[in-house]
């Protein structure tokens, strides 16, 4: 069956292609680049990714001028009829920022640039995007980010625990990020964001394959396997 | 009509550049700073049909993140 995906780049993205290979790679199938000033997405996606990088320079903040951008609607409407979105990095901050996710991210708390592999856990294995991990799994997967400290408040954090939209979290401090939280899901279960970068480790040349089975999970619920 | 807008981080928000420019003032010799908070001025030009209401919908909109910022409207005299 199809696996009909779209990563958007916007001015600045730069690891849109990195994503967009990792998707083809994983599913087979050709992968839709949709620009960001585009004001309409391609007919019947089956997954929209936000890549990495420095939309708009970071300018304002991190993920903000991407987030009013004219796709941004569409992407908005498409996560509200239920189209999974996966945003990494600096997508993660777009879907902060569009109101997608709850919580900001904040410059990390020790003011470095964090560029290395990571050892995350895997906190909810049965959401669409990770079911092909199992809780509580160490899998390694690489950072590269200055704000990824994932910031809500006391009350936020606690429905974000209870309710099992904690995806991911770090194992050891890299950045400051409030209960250690690598990545976040919405309430329906649609829309991750993360700040580790699972299109970077997707086959053996890459260092590490830990991140491979986000994608096999999200396509094989998407389209059978 | 120009306007100012003041956007700062809320309290209890972590301000690591703050934290860097507070440890810069320490490094050198000024005494008896006890805390710095780093926040963003923006210098508006708007023409003075605009109201008050659209001035908060773009601070709430754009200018200011409200999870983790507040802002305040200042109109300066010209």
């Amino acid at each position: 069956m199809a696996f009909r995906s779209a990563v958007i780049t916007f001015p600045g993205s730069n690891c849109d292609r990195d994503m967009a290979v990792a998707l083809e790679k994983v599913s087979g199938q050709p992968c839709t680049r949709v620009w960001h000033g585009d004001s309409d997405l391609p007919e019947g996606l089956d997954f929209i990714a936000l890549p990495g990088g420095f939309s708009y320079g970071d300018y304002l903040r991190c993920g903000a001028i991407a987030s009013r951008s004219p796709v941004m609607q569409a992407v908005i409407a498409a996560a509200e009829r239920g189209v999974p979105v996966l945003g990494v990095c600096n997508g993660f901050q777009v879907l902060t920022e569009s109101g997608l996710l709850p919580g900001a991210l904040l410059r990390n708390a020790t003011i470095r640039f964090v560029c290395r592999d990571v050892t995350l856990t895997v906190e909810n294995a049965t959401s669409l995007f990770t079911s092909g991990y199992e809780a509580g799994q160490e899998i390694t997967i690489p950072v590269a980010h200055h704000d990824g400290n994932y910031f809500a408040d006391a009350a936020t954090l606690d429905r974000l625990e209870g309710e099992g939209q904690v995806a991911f979290r770090y194992k050891e401090d890299i950045n400051g990020s409030a209960r250690s939280i690598a990545g976040v899901l919405n309430a329906r279960g649609n829309v991750l964001g993360m700040m580790p970068h699972p299109e970077r480790a997707i086959e053996a040349t890459h260092g590490g394959t830990d991140g491979r089975a986000l994608f096999e999970s999200a396509i094989k619920a998407l389209v059978g396997a | 009509m120009k306007v100012r807008v003041h956007v700062s981080l809320k309290p209890g928000v972590l301000d690591p550049q703050g934290r860097a420019i507070h440890h810069s003032l320490e490094g050198l010799g000024f005494a008896g700073v006890n805390d710095v908070r780093a926040g963003r001025l923006f210098e508006l030009d708007v023409e003075d049909s605009v109201s008050d209401e659209a001035l908060s919908d773009m601070c709430e909109k754009l200018l200011a993140n409200m999870v983790i910022e507040n802002y305040r409207i200042e109109k300066v005299a010209s």
